[in-house]
């Protein structure tokens, strides 16, 4: 579903991604954890289709079709989700008009007819109480003055929404204390089918303890340096990322297909 | 250039749909302006004496006055002697009579605004209109179903004709005709506008609304309305503004005068939308405006709204005089500059009645090098306790070659007074943009809704249709149908 070859990105001319590659599957979750900085969450957004990073190099293809190339409304109409690592407020904007015009303009794209607003409340009713959140959010205006955990409820809320098949979610579990990661960590699983990837980014093994990945991969100064199954993530948390660093480039080329 | 930007400027490229030129026999004075010039314009209204009086009185004090410099504003001087002062379009006799006399060109203009003229083509008994064309009103609806209530709603030129004693009594009265430069010429050379009269205890049972509309070259718009509410008495009045794209910037200084007796609300909606100049900041009309409600009653209320997105240069501070004890004032206001378009608008708050109330919420939004400028003065008097205050001011940018400033004046001299002021300036985020781009809303979608929901606290004090209108005008989708 999602191939990348040798990317290479920058910002402001100093490199942040140095060759990355990674292939993903239908059905399949994989976690990318790695240190501050490592750039993990420049990967998110450029896969999402931020502009303000520079590809210098490499190939995305999602589908079979160049990714890179394609303004971020066209990406996300087709599928590619991220859950964004900080949440984005937009006073004066209710929550339900912009998940209902985000919902609509998913599902015009892909030629469904346009929920109306009783449809539209029914579902949105409905998988609000599964992910915890209150009704009046829906009347609040899109992430203003939601506590941290409230915000990621929301974009968990919006992934199931938007039915996406390739989630990335960029550190969705910072800043949650374990009640509201459970809840999150729900979400994500709900969603997990075959025909749908998952990419989970994170600095904590902790919620990969929720959500049990197919695949870890250990990011450090812009590339991937080692990949392996979920005891790799256990491994970490208990050796800290500084081993790593030293760790042979080979280790770096088991990387799934 | 990102693609984002690029979006946004596209978004903001749009068109003046109401630019063209409706091409009538005008009847006009030759430009240049001299004593002979208001006697003319007086003569030409069959006005009487007492009426040329007063503006020759005006005129005179005029000639006393420099024009006002401190606005955050500019452009080349004004030569008042290279303006026409009065146009109107040929008619056969004094006037129509009845809408069924109305040179059909003139009502298709009206059509092709978006206003239609004749009573069975709008719905029953939503909105009555006065409109009023360069320097005449060519006709008003509903005239005879408001009648039977006792309102009088009818154009300025009619009420010094049929009720001279209550023009007498209110005119200049808010507003007096030496109160500044551009009110004073207004005073001298007004031509027409509307007027408005709601008995005691009278609920206006329908929207009065004027849409006016600049359309000969060189001309000049002076229009004079003048709103009286009695005691107990509510009105909902709209206007709305359109001219043709010219090359020559043109001039449109008004007055409009509020009263509010005792018990009395009036509530005033302007989507003022005059032709803005083109990209590079050539013609458009510069829109130099006084607009003054005064609460003189007790309990009474004024509140204005207004959408400015249209003018070269907009100069006005809609203001509340809080005279009456218990009085409340409102001012809500959206301001749009884009290209080369400068606004220096905000309100006057003056506090004289005791408990007296008053709501500043202005929302300037600035875009290519446009420049915005919110200015507010809220004033409490000695005598007035327990003045209360709350003025909101939030602008926001959209580019980088925009400007936005803000100069809010507090002057409290009593020590009840409460008084706050809050004022946010931001830029529609590339996060935002982002965010909405992201869950699949095009660009142009994306700024709609931010931008939409910047003014959502003013829409939502439109009346339903206006609310429609400027929203469109903003180039933005109705928000809010659901949630």
């Amino acid at each position: 579903m999602l191939d990348i070859n040798d990317l290479r990105v920058s910002v402001d001319g100093k490199p942040i991604l140095n060759g990355l590659s990674l292939h993903v599957k239908a059905g399949e979750v994989h976690a990318i954890m790695g240190p501050n900085g490592s750039g993990k969450s420049t990967l998110a957004q450029v896969l999402a289709g931020r502009d303000s990073f520079q590809v210098d190099g490499g190939t995305v293809t999602y589908d079979g079709e160049d990714l890179l190339t394609q303004p971020a409304e066209v990406r996300a109409r087709a599928g590619v989700f991220l859950a964004f690592q900080y949440p984005v407020e937009i006073p004066g904007v209710s929550n339900a008009y912009f998940l209902k015009a985000a919902v609509n303009a998913v599902r015009r794209h892909r030629g469904l007819q346009e929920l109306d607003a009783m449809d539209f409340l029914k579902r949105v009713k409905s998988e609000m109480k599964a992910v915890g959140m209150k009704e009046e959010f829906l009347y609040r205006s899109v992430n203003e003055g939601f506590s941290g955990g409230e915000k990621k409820r929301n974009e968990v809320l919006q992934m199931t929404l938007l039915e996406p098949k390739l989630a990335v979610l960029d550190e969705t579990d910072s800043g949650l204390d374990i009640d509201a990661l459970k809840v999150v960590a729900d979400g994500v699983n709900r969603l997990r089918a075959p025909d749908r990837a998952l990419i989970v980014i994170t600095h904590y093994q902790r919620l990969l303890d929720y959500i049990v990945p197919d695949y870890v991969h250990v990011l450090a100064n812009g590339t991937i340096v080692r990949s392996g199954g979920p005891e790799l993530a256990a491994e970490l948390e208990e050796r800290g990322y500084a081993w790593l660093a030293k760790a042979p480039e080979e280790q770096a080329k088991g990387v799934t297909t | 250039m990102n693609a984002a930007t690029k979006n946004i400027d596209s978004f903001l490229d749009r068109e003046y749909s109401a630019g063209f030129v409706t091409d009538l026999e005008s009847d006009s004075l030759p430009k240049g302006l001299s004593e002979a010039t208001v006697r003319a314009i007086s003569a030409k209204k069959h006005e009487p004496a007492f009426m040329l009086e007063w503006r020759l009185e005006a005129y005179r004090h005029w000639l006393t006055m420099t024009p006002p410099h401190w606005a955050q504003v500019g452009f080349p001087a004004i030569d008042f002697q290279d303006i026409v002062y009065y146009a109107a379009p040929k008619q056969k006799k004094d006037g129509p009579r009845s809408l069924d006399e109305v040179d059909p060109e003139l009502l298709r203009t009206y059509e092709k605004l978006g206003v239609p003229l004749h009573e069975r083509a709008r719905l029953a008994g939503v909105v009555a209109v006065d409109a009023v064309f360069d320097s005449v009103s060519v006709g008003t609806t509903f005239q005879k179903q408001l009648a039977e209530k006792g309102i009088i709603f009818c154009s300025f030129s009619e009420a010094v004709r049929e009720h001279p004693d209550l023009v007498r009594q209110y005119l200049g009265s808010v507003v007096p005709p030496g109160d500044n430069f551009y009110a004073a010429l207004n005073s001298a050379v007004f031509s027409d506008g509307s007027f408005v009269y709601i008995p005691k205890g009278v609920r206006c049972p329908m929207e009065l609304s004027t849409y006016f509309r600049i359309n000969a070259q060189d001309t000049g718009q002076f229009e004079r309305t003048l709103i009286i509410a009695d005691e107990g008495a509510h009105v909902s009045y709209l206007e709305g503004c359109t001219a043709p794209m010219r090359d020559e910037n043109q001039l449109h200084a008004a007055v409009v005068e509020l009263v509010a007796l005792k018990d009395a609300r009036i509530k005033y909606s302007t989507v003022q939308n005059w032709y803005p100049g083109d990209k590079d900041g050539k013609g458009g009309i510069y829109n130099f405006v006084t607009k003054r409600g005064d609460c003189r009653g007790d309990r009474s209320h004024i509140s204005w709204t207004q959408v400015e997105t249209g003018s070269a240069i907009t100069w006005k501070y809609p203001s509340v005089v809080l005279r009456g004890d218990d009085s409340v004032g409102e001012f809500y206001s959206v301001a749009l500059t884009n290209n080369r378009q400068q606004a220096d608008t905000g309100s006057k708050m003056t506090h004289m009645g005791r408990n007296t109330r008053s709501t500043i919420i202005s929302k300037g939004i600035s875009a290519g090098h446009g420049s915005n400028t919110f200015r507010g003065l809220v004033k409490v008097t000695p005598k007035a306790e327990n003045a209360r205050n709350y003025t909101q001011c939030d602008s926001l940018l959209i580019g980088e070659q925009c400007a936005a400033h803000t100069f809010p004046t507090i002057e409290a001299g009593n020590p009840s007074a409460r008084v706050e002021h809050e004022a946010t300036t931001s830029r529609i985020g590339e996060d935002q943009l982002f965010y909405a781009m992201q869950r699949g809303l095009s660009a142009e979608d994306a700024v709609s809704m931010i931008v939409s929901g910047f003014c959502k606290e003013v829409f939502k004090e439109l009346p339903m249709e206006f609310a429609v209108e400027a929203q469109n005008l903003l180039g933005v989708s109705l928000e809010g149908s659901i949630g």
